[in-house]
């Protein structure tokens, strides 16, 4: 016999899925009257759109040579004039942003899982593990990326792959040092404390109570690391560390543009354009996204 | 003090020795024999065997490391395979470079950005804060070594205002310092960002304080308070991230020494990877990531040194 009349529990009951239905319509107002936020999310899909479909959104083929067109300046055919060999420069951009996505995709996404999985062990793990991962993501962090870059590079000659494990190897510490402290202050409340003891294993506390607690702020990192490990590729490709040419990407082209910045120097003005927007589009994206649903990370980093 | 000062110094010198240890493994992990590979594929076997008698490589591989590792404690980092010269003066000739990049390119930014910080946690919402806040995004959102191309394209193909190639001439201290510019620019834009937003939001933090509400009671004036009692404190987070950043500062500063040509100790390790010069790769390496983590040690110890709160804690 409850003590309760059902009444209230009827009454109840919805009330509280309308205030959380009531809470996301005014998180999506909030994100909506933060322009940075809606600018970020319009650029941000620009830069998934143009990735995606450049096949067909290009109007030639990204290695294409027209060599009497060579270095033409910014004309109706090619918007955004031709390189040394009379290949479109914005074909080739839109193909350079494939490489950028790629990277980024691949790049957080597994940096990602790994700092979420190091970071739980070293929050809930023995003391001495948990210190002896401190201590390699501290002599990760020593290096600064393009001087781990540059001793890689020693070895194994620039490609693809090698910027994609630089970027991993780097982004690592911090999803796993956000994961750890709130695995550690997580640890010992009292909903973690009553489900051990009711002999919930844990994997099954991390799984349902810690991951999504975590993941938030993880993909809020997240996209605040996206223009991080974009300039990385671009900035490594254009010095030739990374992406080889005749592959098109954001930092070949501006290496290609580089080396004719006296006779064509709108080339490395346009080459600079999309990593601009895709950097300022996921920083005010991640920015908006952290005002709103984590305020307390506060403003500046 | 002391117990703090002795785990955060064992911590950084665990740290320089794990960075031994993945650089020496990095070198190991090059494919053929280390002598072929430094001498190239023309080498006499007598040649060869000289390299490898003074290189220890005939040694196990352990105690190769531990001489390594004990040279590199005395300062000795090995010798330069083509010049035959000591890779330590080498990169002591060419450091001096990097430092004076650093130091102009962090010099600027700070000069601009905590004032400009300060004016907009002053006013806030007003359209100082508005166009601070709006450019400090933008300059962080451009990579530094975009930033280094454009300037380039404007200020030394365009205008043909500044050189944009090497460092100057040796003795010539203003064409030294015009060399400079350009690349302290380039590197310094986007602290003038971060440093701009991390005041603002530290100094809005400490305005709201009681102390500070005091001095307003006592009739000190808005300047006084901001300058004299408020930004001491709102410095000191600011002082942290100058220290975490400095890795992002080397990176920068790395991309601008290629781009420019200028001789730092950037350039030297790329000229290095490029020529597969590797006890300068090694060598330079490992003076880099020193260099960091003393600047991170350093500022922390500056805001024990500064903040009571943080010295009587530890």
């Amino acid at each position: 016999m409850s003590v309760i009349p059902s009444e209230v529990i009827i009454v109840k009951a919805p009330d509280i899925r309308e205030s959380a239905a009531r809470e996301r319509r005014e998180k999506l107002s909030a994100f909506l009257r933060n322009w940075q936020g809606v600018v970020g999310l319009v650029l941000v899909v620009l830069f998934f759109v143009s990735a995606i479909f450049a096949p067909w959104i290009a109007p030639y083929e990204p290695n294409t040579m027209d060599i009497p067109a060579r270095l033409s300046p910014p004309v109706w055919d090619h918007i955004a004039g031709t390189d040394q060999l009379g290949r479109d420069t914005f074909s080739r951009l839109l193909y350079g942003g494939r490489v950028a996505l790629k990277i980024a995709v691949i790049g957080v996404s597994v940096s990602l899982a790994i700092g979420l999985l190091l970071g739980m062990i070293a929050g809930l793990g023995p003391r001495w593990l948990d210190n002896l991962l401190l201590l390699l993501f501290d002599a990760v962090r020593a290096f600064p990326t393009i001087i781990l870059a540059l001793a890689t590079v020693a070895l194994t000659g620039p490609s693809m792959e090698m910027v994609l494990a630089i970027v991993i190897i780097t982004s690592i510490p911090q999803y796993a040092r956000v994961t750890r402290t709130a695995t550690m202050s997580l640890r010992n409340t009292e909903f973690i404390q009553a489900e051990r003891s009711l002999g919930a294993s844990t994997i099954r506390i991390l799984w349902h109570h810690i991951l999504p607690n975590v993941i938030g702020p993880l993909l809020i990192l997240a996209a605040m690391d996206v223009p991080v490990v974009v300039s990385v590729e671009a900035g490594l490709s254009f010095l030739g560390l990374g992406v080889l040419p005749p592959t098109a990407s954001w930092g070949t082209i501006l290496n290609e543009g580089y080396l004719v910045i006296r006779d064509a120097p709108w080339m490395v003005v346009a080459a600079g354009i999309p990593l601009i927007l895709t950097t300022l589009g996921f920083t005010f994206l991640g920015e908006a996204l952290r005002d709103i649903f984590d305020p307390r990370m506060g403003r500046g980093r | 003090m002391i117990a703090y000062l002795t785990k955060r110094l064992g911590l950084s010198v665990a740290v320089v020795f794990l960075v031994v240890l993945m650089l020496f493994s990095l070198l190991q992990l090059i494919p053929g024999d280390p002598a072929t590979v430094a001498l190239g594929p023309r080498a006499t076997p007598e040649a060869v065997a000289r390299y490898a008698e003074k290189m220890h490589l005939n040694a196990p591989v352990w105690q190769q490391f531990l001489i390594y590792a004990g040279n590199a404690a005395t300062g000795d980092l090995g010798i330069d395979v083509f010049s035959e010269r000591a890779v330590t003066t080498i990169i002591l000739e060419r450091i001096g470079f990097t430092l004076a990049l650093i130091f102009a390119a962090m010099g600027w930014a700070m000069l601009l950005g905590i004032p400009l910080g300060c004016l907009a946690a002053v006013k806030p919402n007003t359209w100082v804060d508005r166009i601070t806040g709006v450019l400090s995004v933008g300059t962080i959102a451009v990579p530094s070594f975009l930033v280094s191309i454009w300037a380039i394209l404007i200020f030394a193909v365009n205008l043909r205002w500044l050189p944009a190639i090497g460092a100057g001439e040796p003795g010539d201290t203003a064409d030294q310092l015009t060399h400079l510019i350009l690349p302290a620019f380039a590197v310094g834009l986007s602290w003038v960002g971060y440093l701009a937003r991390m005041v603002r939001a530290s100094m809005l933090e400490v305005m709201g304080e009681t102390y500070i509400r005091s001095a307003r009671a006592f009739g000190l004036t808005q300047r006084r308070i901001v300058f004299g009692y408020a930004l001491r404190v709102a410095i000191l987070p600011t002082i942290t991230l100058i220290g975490m950043g400095f890795g992002g500062l080397i990176s920068a500063a790395v991309f601008a020494e290629i781009i420019f040509a200028r001789p730092g100790l950037g350039k030297l390790i790329f000229d290095s990877v490029m020529a597969r010069n590797f006890p300068i790769v090694q060598g330079g390496v490992l003076v880099a990531t020193s260099l960091y983590l003393v600047v991170v040690l350093f500022s922390d110890l500056l805001i024990a040194w500064i903040d009571p709160r943080v010295r009587d804690s530890l």
